[in-house]
């Protein structure tokens, strides 16, 4: 946080045209503008009022007739918000700026990506309801593939360092977000969290979401892929109970599938149900337990990892010729 | 209860442009709200005023513009109405739908001083 100003954005290094100059300034009559502020209050109560005046606003030979109110015979020029009037000069301006309220996480989100390509990681955000089984099934699926390349894992909990603990166990690197009162894993956190990573070049990274079918949704991470875990023993109906999330992932895990036999889940509806708010979804069957379809899902893996790191080697020798050209 | 960060996205974006395009208090804003941005507008509006004490932005009124949710039907081979992710197309039944607009969840525009 900048601390001339407060501004929330002092910490970022993408952001541009903030001289603290300014911000002395803008300190100061902030300030002043909080007992405007009181007064004015009450004119804003009306939200229609306040709409109609805006689209006045937006005209710019109208600008001088803000903050004038007529009351019978009286006609007060004092009712704007600097509660006063100057000939030709308007209290208030509209500004119109069409920005996206999750433009920031989204440049977050980019800069994790660009990182992710530089390292050729194949970064995966697992989400899902509280007591899918994820950590089970990451611990199983990490004890099938460390050997082969590296592995870590960020753990995003609202408490406790449980989840990291248990991945610790599988002697892979593991990093623990608690986001206190959040409901999901932002860019920036994650972000923050790969400064702890090494030597993943090439690797996997997987992102455990906050259990949350909510709001996890809305947040791109940087990562190759969204991947819901549902299991058979939550409602077959839940694709369309939360339907955002099964629309944001690339692949649905269907786990537990061991206890089946005990259950009336609905397999086939569930996959429809998928389908439904994601025409595009794959879907796998397994059990993290007893280890029925987890080949098929580090198989999935495997191929996507390769064909990041290809894409990569692809690039690379592109730029070499490049450079080769202008020798 | 994402729509705390939203609200915070809302503000982070106002401080910036209070920099950049010169100005110190934000009386009004309009967001535009797609029926598939998973925001729910009263939830918005009630993190927004909790947000927003205390800064720019205190007592500000905030506009939320719903947008209607349209889709195109890869059967149909047209644009209908959609209000649900999971919605059929409601001329053919087809869930082979793209959506085209209702994602939206954008600041529009801000009334200032």
């Amino acid at each position: 946080m900048c601390t001339v100003c407060g501004c929330s954005e002092g910490e970022v290094s993408i952001e541009n045209g903030h001289s603290h100059g300014h911000s002395h300034d803008h300190s100061h009559d902030h300030a002043h503008g909080h007992h405007h502020h009181d007064h004015g209050h009450h004119h804003h109560g009306d939200h229609s009022h306040a709409h109609s005046h805006a689209h006045a606003h937006s005209h710019d030979d109208q600008h001088d007739h803000s903050g004038i109110e007529s009351d019978g015979d009286n006609i007060h020029f004092g009712k704007g918000p600097a509660h006063a009037h100057v000939a030709g000069l308007s209290q208030s301006r509209m500004v119109q700026i069409e920005q996206d309220i999750l433009g920031k996480n989204n440049q977050y989100a980019a800069q994790n990506r660009v990182r992710f390509e530089q390292q050729s990681m194949f970064v995966l955000n697992l989400v899902s309801s509280p007591g899918s089984g994820k950590t089970t099934l990451l611990t199983e699926t990490i004890n099938q593939i460390k050997d082969q390349y590296t592995v870590g894992v960020i753990e995003g909990d609202q408490q406790t360092a449980n989840d990291a603990d248990r991945i610790r166990e599988t002697g892979v690197q593991a990093i623990q977000i608690n986001t206190g009162k959040g409901c999901h894993l932002d860019a920036h956190m994650v972000g923050h969290a790969l400064e702890n990573f090494s030597g993943l070049t090439g690797g996997v990274l997987f992102i455990e979401n906050v259990g949350n079918l909510v709001c996890p949704a809305s947040f791109d991470l940087g990562e190759a892929a969204k991947v819901s875990i549902l299991s058979v023993t939550e409602g077959e109906d839940k694709p369309l109970k939360y339907p955002d999330m099964f629309h944001a992932s690339e692949l649905m895990i269907l786990n537990k599938t061991d206890l089946l036999p005990y259950l009336d889940f609905d397999v086939e509806r569930c996959i429809e149900y998928a389908k439904r708010v994601n025409p595009d979804i794959q879907i796998i069957q397994l059990s993290a337990k007893s280890g029925e379809g987890m080949q098929q899902w580090i198989d999935w893996i495997n191929t996507k990892r390769a064909a990041i790191i290809e894409s990569r080697i692809n690039m690379l020798q592109q730029q070499i010729e490049q450079f080769k050209a202008i020798l | 209860m994402h729509e705390m960060s939203i609200a915070e996205g809302i503000l982070q974006v106002l401080e910036e442009q209070a920099v950049t395009q010169q100005f110190e208090k934000v009386k009004a804003v309009w967001v535009e709200i797609g029926p598939l941005a998973t925001i729910e507008a009263d939830a918005l509006t009630f993190c927004f005023d909790a947000v927003i004490r205390g800064s720019l932005a205190e007592g500000a009124s905030l506009h939320i513009i719903k947008l209607a949710g349209k889709a195109f039907c890869l059967q149909c081979l047209d644009t209908v109405p959609v209000t649900q992710r999971y919605d059929s197309c409601p001329v053919c039944g087809s869930y082979q739908l793209q959506v085209t607009q209702g994602e939206e969840m954008r600041i529009k525009e801000l009334e200032v001083a």
